[in-house]
């Protein structure tokens, strides 16, 4: 009978991968569960450092912080659960591509537009 | 169709595609259309950026609206639906299919709450005087996160249909990859919403 843990116990405490029907390997599941932790701690932080603004923090040293922890959040979910450490590089491109296009043509948009 | 048909089937047992890239063409879509996404919440979030200040001294702001302990509850679900996401990816890889109808069932459901608390919160600020046509900060904002609730709601409806197949039988372990993509998506709309958080809510104002 199937079940609904996370992972079968011979690998429900193991970092190490296993191939899918699929074909490519993923991780275990418990990877997935220390990096849901890590997001939900980084996550935590974050929401902490806007209460913290309230108390006084400067707005430029809170905003370094919640874009480097944005940042980190956004690289475990691509990284991990969107399995691009462990898929073809040609995936990884693609999507670094839109991102890197996305973002220069709006740094230069904001620009034109004297926004910062 | 049937998993024995090699006309239907595009992988080899080894992982292998019959492509001449050797990799899967629909997931190869999918990271182009994720890929071309990033443009479209890209112009949303720094039209946001650019017109979130251009208030009048009396208008309804972003101070006076946002309630960050309850977006952050939302934000947390939306988090930890990725989790759920990935288990129903690696369930069905192994063949459980119970296991994947019940993590996708729960990251449908995670999607559900997140829309209802965004619905709540859109009713909230309107109530508060915030239209979508009171100023320029409404107007971005309300388009912002309205496009990316749209892209959940239709999230949801794509695992809905996945657990409707998996009810009818017809996703197995064969078709992993299909739940792989739908997951993709999935995960996308997580990492949009990571972005639209930290900037548009926990940015000081």
């Amino acid at each position: 009978m199937a079940t609904v843990t996370p992972d079968s116990p011979d690998t429900a405490h193991s970092p190490e991968e296993h191939a899918s029907a699929g074909g490519h390997a993923h991780p275990s599941n418990w990877l997935y569960v220390k990096v849901a932790i890590y997001l939900a701690l980084l996550t935590a932080f974050e929401v902490f450092t806007y209460f913290e603004t309230v108390h006084g923090w400067g707005d430029t040293a809170i905003i370094i912080m919640l874009v480097i922890m944005m940042l980190l959040k956004f690289f475990l979910v691509v990284a991990f659960f969107m399995h691009l450490k462990f898929d073809s590089p040609i995936f990884w491109r693609l999507f670094v591509f839109g991102l890197i296009l996305a973002m220069a043509v709006y740094m230069v948009m904001l620009t034109a537009f004297r926004f910062w | 169709m049937t998993a024995e048909a090699p006309a239907h089937t595009p992988e080899h047992h080894d992982g292998e595609h019959h492509t001449s890239t050797g990799l899967s063409n629909e997931k190869l879509a999918m990271w182009v259309f994720l890929g071309s996404e990033c443009l479209l919440f890209g112009g949303l979030i720094s039209t946001y950026m650019f017109n979130k200040g251009r208030i009048g001294p009396d208008d309804v702001g972003p101070n006076d609206v946002f309630d960050i302990p309850f977006t952050s509850v939302s934000s947390f679900v939306l988090l930890m639906s990725s989790l759920t996401m990935v288990f129903a990816v690696s369930s069905i890889a192994r063949g459980d299919l119970r296991g994947n109808r019940i993590w996708l069932t729960t990251t449908a459901a995670l999607g559900a709450t997140f829309v209802a608390g965004q619905v709540y919160e859109f009713t909230a600020f309107y109530s508060e005087g915030l239209g979508f046509t009171t100023n320029l900060f409404g107007s971005a904002f309300y388009a912002l996160t309205g496009f990316h609730g749209a892209h959940v709601t239709i999230g949801i409806v794509m695992l809905m249909s996945l657990l409707v197949m998996s009810m009818r039988g017809n996703l197995g372990p064969e078709r992993a990859e299909t739940v792989e993509i739908i997951g993709l998506y999935w995960h996308f709309v997580d990492i949009v919403w990571i972005v639209i958080f930290t900037i548009v809510y926990l940015f000081p104002q």
